[in-house]
């Protein structure tokens, strides 16, 4: 396809030179075809990414000013608009449902900030350790790779398996052979939920930082450790000095799309504890699951996302701002 | 180009194509038709140990039916964990089965919402009238005063599960009848690694099965009489606390159990790590776990003191299923005819049998197969000592809610956190709080 493209467009370019006083008609709609081929080729995908994509959202955006409850669902059109009510009950933080939906808001961000910076961490040291060439690196880095590529749902029913009370891998480890605490913990009910969601969480996540800070790192060229190494900077140094700062773009994505990720999980959590999370790990995406399908309250469970989706665009928004302010004043 | 423009040309019809088709799928208003006569989609609700041997009980009948009417129903066993969340689906978009089955406590709920079809007196002219069905399974197809939004298909009922040998080695001779002697028992049975009772501390509706009929043994309710949620009432905060008493301070309940959810107690007791189960029609569950009929005994559910009966000796809730027709099917006398079919005598025994059930219908209940002394616990349960669940538009909100709250208080109970009266109404009080306004 591409080549047919060159090649007419060159031809076209021949004729224009050997006539420069062709009409102008044509020229016209030469330049028109130009212009407008991309945005037909375009058109597909901009009309299933309004379908797939804006045209639930714009509909989810005006469910959360209906009441949409199970009286309404079989036809939507029927129920009545509520105006800011559900929003109202969505941030009264001195009611019962606002309360809950605050506790899981800071429950998915204590989460998320550890999630993302635990995978950060583990994948650049990784990353920064399989840099130089050793035998069995390429297994390594495979093996390294597997959670990443394992479907969600069968990785963590098997870390369900492992976390449970009685014959779970995690307990028969830490109780009957390292012999920690007086009795097995419960992973999966009860405070300790938290930290077993964090684990699959950073298995989960962690590769993927590493592959993409992997990448990062092929583009630092190994003259500048050299060159440090000759001014006698050590191992720390030339990681802070020149590692560090040769991956600041790539960190920068990176960080974004992982926390964008980990804040809106839903599987990991869905699987790991089902329709109702404990208290500990109520995670935001299943609580709003928990609004609307549970509670069968689609308009406060709307209005819920329409908050979450704010949020996340205005710390996306400040994000890239201050990072992006950071690079310029840097390439200055 | 002209490839390229043709290409492009193609594509974006065909997305354009799709985009029609896709908004154009059903309309979720409309009523019944009869415009595919031929054919009906039935979804089935997992009654077997697992939904291979649901379709090797129900295909051979609906074939049945194919043969006697020509209608070909296509059979759909869905899962318990998506049942609820897929008829929701098909309420909204109006694109779901013609014939479905669901869970009886969710009948007044699922009525609110108006998707299926309302029975009234010509509709059960249809299938052979509303006197064919037993009182008590009629009781649960909806809210009183309002028809019936679904017809019975299989009735069950709570009973004590008990192994046999388990209790002979302990020196019991009779199963409890109290639950002072069950936690009498209890104790004795729980030694060596072993537990008196298996509980599903993390099933939100088992939950709320037990937490129902203590409540009603402690004479309290969890909806005042105009339907409004009263779950903090004394008699209501004793009972929930009783029922998670069994393992915070009898400790007559593995800790462990509290996280179980997937039926794992059933497992337990049928490989012998639980002497007791309080659990609706177990033995077809239980014989293909591997346990032998005569192992196991069948008693009814403990009660406060005295025997089994109405008001506060309930000792079940009326559990089952109900048969339900969506009102905006196109086959609406396919419909009718294959409920007529399914709660017809002879499909009743036949069904029943498979599922280890009591027919809700009156004549195929009085039929000798379901005379034995297992189905004489359940039979005499439904008849005499069961109560429906709260038939409210919001039950299957309030199952939930509760369910939860019981959830949690085990998993505190599971973790040595003490279950007091305080604690067990400030569970309650979060959950009644969570209940929709109106």
């Amino acid at each position: 396809m591409t080549t047919t493209t060159a090649s007419a467009e060159s031809g076209e370019r021949t004729v224009r030179k050997d006539s420069p006083g062709a009409a102008r008609g044509p020229r016209r709609t030469g330049r028109l075809k130009r212009i407008g081929l991309p945005y037909l080729l375009l058109l597909p995908a901009l009309v299933l990414e309004l379908l797939v994509h804006l045209v639930p959202m714009v509909i989810g955006i005006v469910m959360s000013f209906k009441e949409l409850t199970q009286f309404y669902i079989r036809d939507w059109g029927t129920a009545p608009w509520s105006g800011l009510d559900n929003y109202r009950v969505s941030v009264d933080f001195d009611a019962p449902v606002g309360e809950a939906l605050l506790h899981s808001f800071l429950v998915t961000v204590g989460f998320t900030l550890l999630s993302v910076g635990l995978c950060w961490l583990i994948g650049t040291a990784a990353a920064i350790y399989m840099q130089d060439t050793f035998r069995g690196r390429g297994l390594l880095r495979a093996l390294f790779l597997i959670p990443y590529a394992l479907p969600v749902y069968a990785a963590v029913i098997t870390w369900v398996f492992m976390f449970q009370h009685d014959n779970g891998l995690v307990n028969h480890v830490l109780h009957d052979q390292l012999h920690l605490g007086d009795k097995p913990a419960f992973w999966l009910i009860g405070g300790n939920s938290f930290y077993a969601l964090l684990t699959v969480s950073v298995w989960k996540g962690w590769p993927f930082a590493f592959l993409i800070v992997m990448a990062g790192l092929q583009n630092i060229p190994g003259e500048l450790y050299e060159a440090a190494a000759l001014d006698g900077a050590g191992m720390w140094q030339q990681i802070r000095r020149i590692t560090l700062p040769s991956l600041r773009p790539v960190n920068q994505v990176l960080i974004l799309v992982l926390f964008l990720w980990t804040f809106n999980d839903f599987n990991t959590p869905f699987v790991l504890f089902g329709r109702t999370a404990p208290e500990a790990a109520d995670l935001i995406s299943v609580h709003i699951y928990q609004a609307s399908f549970v509670t069968w309250n689609f308009g406060t469970g709307s209005a819920m996302s329409v908050l979450l989706l704010l949020f996340l665009l205005v710390v996306t928004g400040v994000y890239l701002a201050l990072t992006s302010r950071g690079r310029r004043t840097a390439d200055v | 180009m002209r490839r390229i423009r043709a290409a492009a040309a193609g594509a974006v019809t065909v997305s354009m194509l799709t985009a029609v088709t896709a908004c154009g799928g059903g309309s979720s208003t409309g009523g019944g038709s009869n415009d595919s006569p031929k054919t009906l989609t039935y979804w089935a609700s997992n009654q077997g140990a697992s939904i291979e041997v649901d379709k090797k009980v129900l295909q051979p009948e609906l074939d049945k039916f194919e043969k006697q009417t020509g209608i070909k129903v296509k059979l759909e066993v869905v899962p318990w964990s998506d049942l609820l969340n897929r008829i929701l689906t098909a309420t909204t978009s109006g694109q779901g089965p013609d014939v479905l089955n669901i869970g009886n406590t969710w009948s007044a709920s699922l009525q609110a919402t108006g998707a299926l079809l309302p029975w009234d007196a010509k509709n059960f002219d249809k299938i052979g009238g509303k006197d064919r069905f037993v009182d008590s399974a009629l009781g649960s197809t909806g809210a009183q005063g309002k028809d019936p939004a679904a017809v019975p298909l299989y009735s069950m009922a709570y009973a004590l599960y008990y192994n046999k040998k388990m209790f002979a080695d302990a020196g019991i001779s009779n199963p409890p009848a109290t639950w002072d002697e069950l936690i009498a028992d209890g104790k004795k049975l729980s030694k060596g690694g072993k537990w008196g009772l298996g509980a599903e501390g993390s099933n939100v509706s088992e939950n709320i099965h037990h937490a129902f009929v203590f409540a009603k043994q402690h004479g309290a309710d969890f909806f005042t009489a105009d339907g409004k949620p009263d779950f903090t009432n004394s008699g209501v905060v004793a009972a929930v606390k009783q029922y998670v008493d069994l393992m915070a301070k009898d400790k007559i309940i593995a800790p462990g159990n509290a996280e179980y959810a997937q039926n794992q107690s059933v497992s337990d007791f049928a490989k012998g790590k639980n002497a007791m189960l309080l659990w609706q029609s177990a033995s077809a569950n239980l014989t293909s776990q591997g346990m032998k009929a005569d192992a196991y005994g069948i008693a009814p559910v403990p009660v406060q003191s005295g025997t089994p009966g109405t008001g506060t000796n309930v000792n079940s809730m009326v559990a089952g299923i109900n048969l339900a027709v969506f009102k905006n099917t196109d086959n609406l006398d396919g419909a009718t005819k294959f409920v007529k079919f399914m709660t017809s005598d002879g499909e009743q025994k036949i069904l029943n049998t498979a599922y280890s059930s009591i027919p809700p219908v009156k004549a195929a209940q009085a039929d000798t197969t379901f005379n034995t002394s297992a189905n004489a616990v359940l039979k005499d349960t439904l008849a005499g000592s069961a109560a429906a669940l709260p038939q409210v538009a919001d039950e299957s909100q309030f199952e939930t809610t509760v369910g939860t709250a019981v959830k949690d208080l085990f998993a505190d109970a599971a973790a040595g956190r003490a279950v007091t009266t305080a604690s067990v109404k400030a569970k309650l009080e979060k959950a009644q709080q969570q209940m929709p306004k109106k």
